[in-house]
Parts: C-alpha cells; structure tokens; sequence
C-alpha cells in the first residue's frame, strides 16, 4: 500500500482540496510548482545551509539512558527542542518562506494555537525582510501573552480571531479569508499537515529533513537505519509526519501517532480525532475530524494549545484507517507527569505536546532491545506558566 | 424544465437574495422565504448555516452561528420548509458548505431535495473536479442544478470549463473577497464584468458578493443577467425583522 500522496493529492481515501473557487488560483499556483521549486539545486542549497547556520540542525538524536533504563527499554528522542525558536515548526517555515520568495509573495499570512508556529513565521519574515500577519484565535491571544509579545518584538501583526470558539480553528478560518482578500500577493505559511493539497505533502517534504536525519544517526549508533519503532504526538501532525516519513514504507518500523485524550475520550473535552473524529471536510481538506451528527466542526479540548485541534493531516488519517499507524491518546494528567518525569530523569523540560508521546511509555510496554525514536518536538519554556500552575512549583 | 432554467428566460434582469435558515429565530425560515416571494424576488438561496464557513464575512458567519444557536440543523431545515412548494413557486437553492451535506449523506440530501422541489444547489467548498467526479451523476438523478462560482481571478480557460460543466447559470464572484465586503463597484469589476460578457458563455451569470443597494444592483446587472443579494439583507433582517422586507426589496428594485 501507498502510505505517501497520490498525484491527485490523496493519501488513501483523504486529501484533496475542498476550497472555494476564490482560493483555487492561489493553491493551484502552488500545486503546480511546489515540487519543481523544491527540487530546484539553489533552493536546496539556501534551504539546507539555513537549516544548519540557522536552525542549528542537523538536531542530536539523544541516547535517554536513565529514561530508557525507567522504562526497560532503548529511547532515543530526537531532539527537536533544540531548532531555533524551541520546536520543529521552523523547518516548515524555513522551506515555505523560500516557496513564497520564489512564487515572488511579498506578504505572509499564518495562523497559530500555541504561538510556536506563529513565532515560527515571525521569524522566518524577520529574517527575509517580509510582512507577516498572524491571525490568532481571541482566547490564544490572552493564553500565550509571551509568544504575543515575541511575535511583535519580531515585527509581526498579530491579528485576533474573533469568530466562532476564538481558538485555533478559527484562527485558520480567518488565515483563510485573508488569502481570499488577497489573491495575488499573498502567501499562507500552514503550520501543519494539514488544508488543501498540495500543503499536506509540501509541510511533510519540509519537516522529512527530520527522519533523514535520524536514519544517518541511528546508523552511527545502533548499526542500522531502521528503529523499531517512531513515536510522535499528532496535532495536525507535522512533527509526526517528519519523523515517520522515511519509515512510511518500512513495515519493520512501527509508526506511533499519540493524540491528546483531554480530560479523558469520553469526557467530553478531548482532542483525541482518531478515535472520536469522523470522515469530513475541515480547512479545505478531506480527513478525520471531530464534529456533531449534523456535519458542524467541534470545538477540542487539550491542556497543549499544540493538539488542540479538531483533525488531523490527511496523511494519518490514512495512517489510521490502514491499520500502518498505531494510534494511542494520552490525557492532561499523564502528559503533565510525563513531561516531568523527563525534567527529572534528563534534565530536559519539554514541550507539554511533546511530553503526551513520553507519556506511553507508561502502559506501552516495548521489548528490552526495542529501539524506539522518540520525537522531542519542542521545548517547554512556552509551557512554563502550565507546568507551575499545574503542578503549584511557584 | 427546471425552474432555474425557466426562469433564467424571463426577458428581464433577476434579483436573488440570500438569507441563512433559521434566523433571527429558528421558525423565521419559511415567513421570510413567502415575504420575499410576496416582494417580488425572482429567486431565493437558502443558506445552510455552517459552523466554519470559509468564504463568508462577519454578517454572514454571525448569522450562522446565530442560527445553529437557535437549533438550525440539515433535517430541521428540510422538515421546515418541506410543504414550501404549496405556496412558492420561484426557484429555490440550498447554499451550504459540504461537510454537512456529506455528513447527512450526499444522495439522502440530494433526494430531500428533490422530493421537497429545491432546484440547485451552491456548495462553494465543493470544487468542480471532485463533483465531475464522484457527486455528478447523483446531482442530475435528482434535477438538482450545481452552480458554480467564478471570480476576477479565475482564467479564461478555467471559466470555459466550469461553463461546460454547468447547466443553469454560473454565479459570478464580484471581486476576489468573502462575503459583505461592500465598497461599490470600481473600474477593475466593470472590466471583468465586462470581460466575462465578452466570452459568450451559454450560461448566463447572477453577480454576487457586494451587491447592497439599486446602484450596485443597476451596475452588476449591466451586463449580467442578475444579482444575488446576501450580506446586505442579512443586515436589513437583524434590524428590521420580517417587516423590513419588502421596503428593502422596492429600494433595490424599485
Ligand atoms: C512543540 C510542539 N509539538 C507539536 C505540536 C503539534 O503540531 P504538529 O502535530 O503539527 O506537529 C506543536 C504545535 O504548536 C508544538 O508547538
């Protein structure tokens, strides 16, 4: 089975590009080109050069030794947190802003939850000398005062989203609007794996550099490529899809997709999409999605603005339906304790959507001589406040 | 014949408004679906609200959650409008975005349509390759005319295609914006109104996106043979009610 993109911007039975005719130049402009300009040698050579002098990769795949030895198991994290501006976001925004220079786009647009992409695609602006507008969701906006502020010491407008639940998706819905309004100069960075083909292939191409990476290291340490098993925790999943990429068609890797389960699956509050998400049709995309009998999209629930997303790219939805991806949510709770016990165990604080992908550990029991590649997809500075609320460290 | 097309021959220009189902209040669909017959419209969109509808402005998207607030649902809406054909008889479309549709099931929508008398349907998330594709075929079992969108962006080339494709009329965007943007009509929208005249389609267009009062509803229908009214109404709706209609219908039209 094809677990990538299909030429008609399918993976399986999701993908697609559900847009209103308004968009259609703009994502066919992109469609058309994004692979030729990808694989153009100078974009390859300024994309790879900024990621090593400017991101700092490639990042370290860390041997957790006494989190390994917790857990009677081989761990390695990969170690994401560590890319400038503190989480894997950046790849993507590195290689879309270098997309939009040469689609020759003089102004950005992006969307955030958290503000990690949106600090993300501060920074790239910041750097090309380009206009960026970061449309947030009104209730983000007051969550993460910090990531505000470091989108406008970085030059950024932050514009709040208004509409609908004031938070992530309706963040993306006004991203949307905006590039309706503007057509010709415009381009969205999407910090996910997720909207209309061809932006879920072209944001995993980018974050790929990920388990690219992790195959040379692995190499070096373990004596061969292939782990036994990668493990990320999916919001729209484009730290996911980076890590797996590689390994999509290597049956001998087994693929781990942690959703976050909220206050529990059933509680009601929980952004856990593969299992309580149906097939549909949100920003633009064919995927799973969380949403009412009547088709109308709900709002999640997650103490990580990062998976508080009602779907998912449409690349693990076919993940999930084929049965290629293990699929495990993790609540609030184990996360926080997770995302400590790595504090503790390492002395590396991570992002609390990262610490839901340590959090399996718990139950997700693995054989001694397993080697299980980690994604350590941010850090948890953002998070600091949450951690001492959360667990009363003040 | 469908009555899109029947009414598409009338030898004058056509006004169509859009309003979104089950607002102010929920029961206020069908009262102002037969106030705007009895005020002369020649043809009604009813908006299907969407929790996230991408293409609209804030009037719109207030309006939908307004009346998903108020209960509007895809089965409450047909079962309030489901003797309509006792007293309209003007062309009726359904204007939604897809995933409720795909979520009620797309032939069980297409047949509650049919069965109700709806003639066509506006899904402007639903693009034309995916429809030619897989919802073609179901759409025409059931004489229900898709109608596509074209904007001041769209190629010729792509204008052609979506021509082909559409028996009824094509709905032509004004300027490249979601809805309720209404700043009038400047020299680029009369140049591509009248670049779309110049292309001969067989299908007539109905302008939409902007039209808001008779001089913008005299300009888009210069050379197109209607418009559709949206935003502006919705507005008029929230703050004169039901009464207002026909005042405001005479004011575009008068
Ligand atoms: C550190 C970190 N990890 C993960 C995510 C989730 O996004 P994705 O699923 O696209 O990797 C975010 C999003 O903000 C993030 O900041």
């Amino acid at each position: 089975m094809n677990y990538n993109v299909n030429e008609k911007g399918y993976y399986g039975d999701f993908g697609g590009a559900y847009i209103p005719e308004m968009l259609y130049p703009n994502v066919e402009e992109l469609r058309q080109n994004y692979i030729k300009v990808m694989q153009e040698p100078d974009f390859q050579k300024e994309f790879k050069e900024l990621l090593k002098e400017y991101v700092g990769r490639p990042t370290p795949l860390y041997y957790a030794k006494r989190f390994s030895e917790k857990y009677g198991t081989k761990v390695y994290l990969k170690r994401e947190d560590l890319c400038h501006t503190g989480a894997h976001k950046v790849n993507n925004t590195i290689g879309q802003i270098l997309m939009a220079k040469r689609l020759g786009k003089n102004r950005i647009i992006a969307e955030t939850g958290a503000g990690q992409h949106g600090v993300a695609t501060a920074t790239v602006c910041a750097l090309m000398g380009l206009e960026c507008i970061v449309y947030m969701g009104a209730i983000d906006i007051k969550r993460q005062a910090p990531n505000v502020a470091r989108m406008k010491m970085l030059g950024a407008t932050v514009v709040s989203a208004e509409s609908g639940s004031k938070t992530l998706k309706d963040a993306t819905n006004e991203a949307i609007r905006d590039w309706i309004n503007n057509p010709t100069d415009t381009h969205y960075i999407i910090g996910s794996v997720v909207g209309p083909h061809p932006y879920p292939d072209m944001v995993a191409r980018f974050q790929s550099v990920i388990s690219e990476e992790v195959k040379k290291q692995l190499l070096e340490k373990e004596g061969r490529e292939n782990p036994d098993y990668v493990v990320a925790c999916v919001g729209g999943g484009s730290n996911a899809a980076g890590i797996f990429y590689h390994y999509l068609d290597k049956p001998e890797v087994g693929i781990i997709a942690v959703e976050a389960a909220g206050k529990g699956i059933h509680s009601g509050e929980s952004a856990a999409t593969s299992a309580l998400g149906k097939e549909g049709i949100i920003h633009g995309s064919k995927t799973l999605l969380m949403q009412t009998d009547d088709g109308q999209i709900t709002e999640p629930y997650s103490i990580s603005a990062g998976l508080d997303y009602p779907g998912v790219g449409p690349m693990h939805a076919h993940l999930f339906r084929s049965g290629r991806g293990e699929f495990i949510s993790v609540t609030d709770a184990d996360a926080m304790q997770a995302g400590l016990d790595l504090c503790k165990l390492e002395g590396i604080i991570p992002a609390i959507e990262s610490s839901h992908a340590l959090a399996i550990f718990e139950d997700r029991k693995f054989r001694k001589d397993d080697v299980v590649v980690v994604n350590l997809s941010g850090r948890g500075d953002k998070d600091l406040n949450t951690y001492i609320e959360y667990f009363d460290l003040a | 014949m469908n009555r899109i097309n029947k009414k598409l021959q009338e030898d004058k220009k056509l006004l169509s408004i859009y309003f979104t189902a089950g607002y102010p209040k929920l029961e206020d669909t069908v009262p102002v679906l037969e106030e705007l017959v009895k005020s002369g419209v020649d043809m009604i969109e009813i908006g299907l609200p969407f929790s996230d509808p991408l293409a609209d402005g804030p009037t719109i998207q207030e309006s939908s959650t307004t009346a998903l607030k108020n209960g509007m649902t895809t089965a409450k809406l047909f079962d309030q409008i489901k003797d309509i054909r006792k007293t309209v008889d003007i062309p009726l479309i359904v204007m939604g975005y897809f995933n409720p549709m795909l979520q009620y099931g797309v032939e069980k929508f297409c047949k509650a349509c049919s069965e109700i008398g709806i003639d066509g349907l506006i899904m402007p998330d639903l693009p034309l390759a995916e429809y030619e594709e897989h919802y073609k075929a179901t759409f025409e079992k059931y004489d229900l005319k898709m109608v596509f969108l074209i904007t001041p962006q769209t190629s010729d080339k792509r204008i052609k295609q979506i021509d082909t494709a559409s028996d009824g009329f094509i709905y032509m965007v004004s300027s490249a914006s979601t809805t309720g943007k209404t700043s009038g009509f400047s020299n680029v929208q009369r140049d591509y109104f009248e670049r779309i005249d110049a292309l001969n389609l067989k299908n007539p267009q109905i302008v939409g996106f902007g039209i808001k009062d008779e001089e913008t509803f005299k300009a888009a229908t210069k050379t197109a043979k209607g418009a559709i009214i949206g935003s502006a109404f919705i507005k008029m709706l929230t703050e004169k009610g039901i009464e207002g209609i026909s005042s405001f219908i005479k004011s575009i039209r008068p």
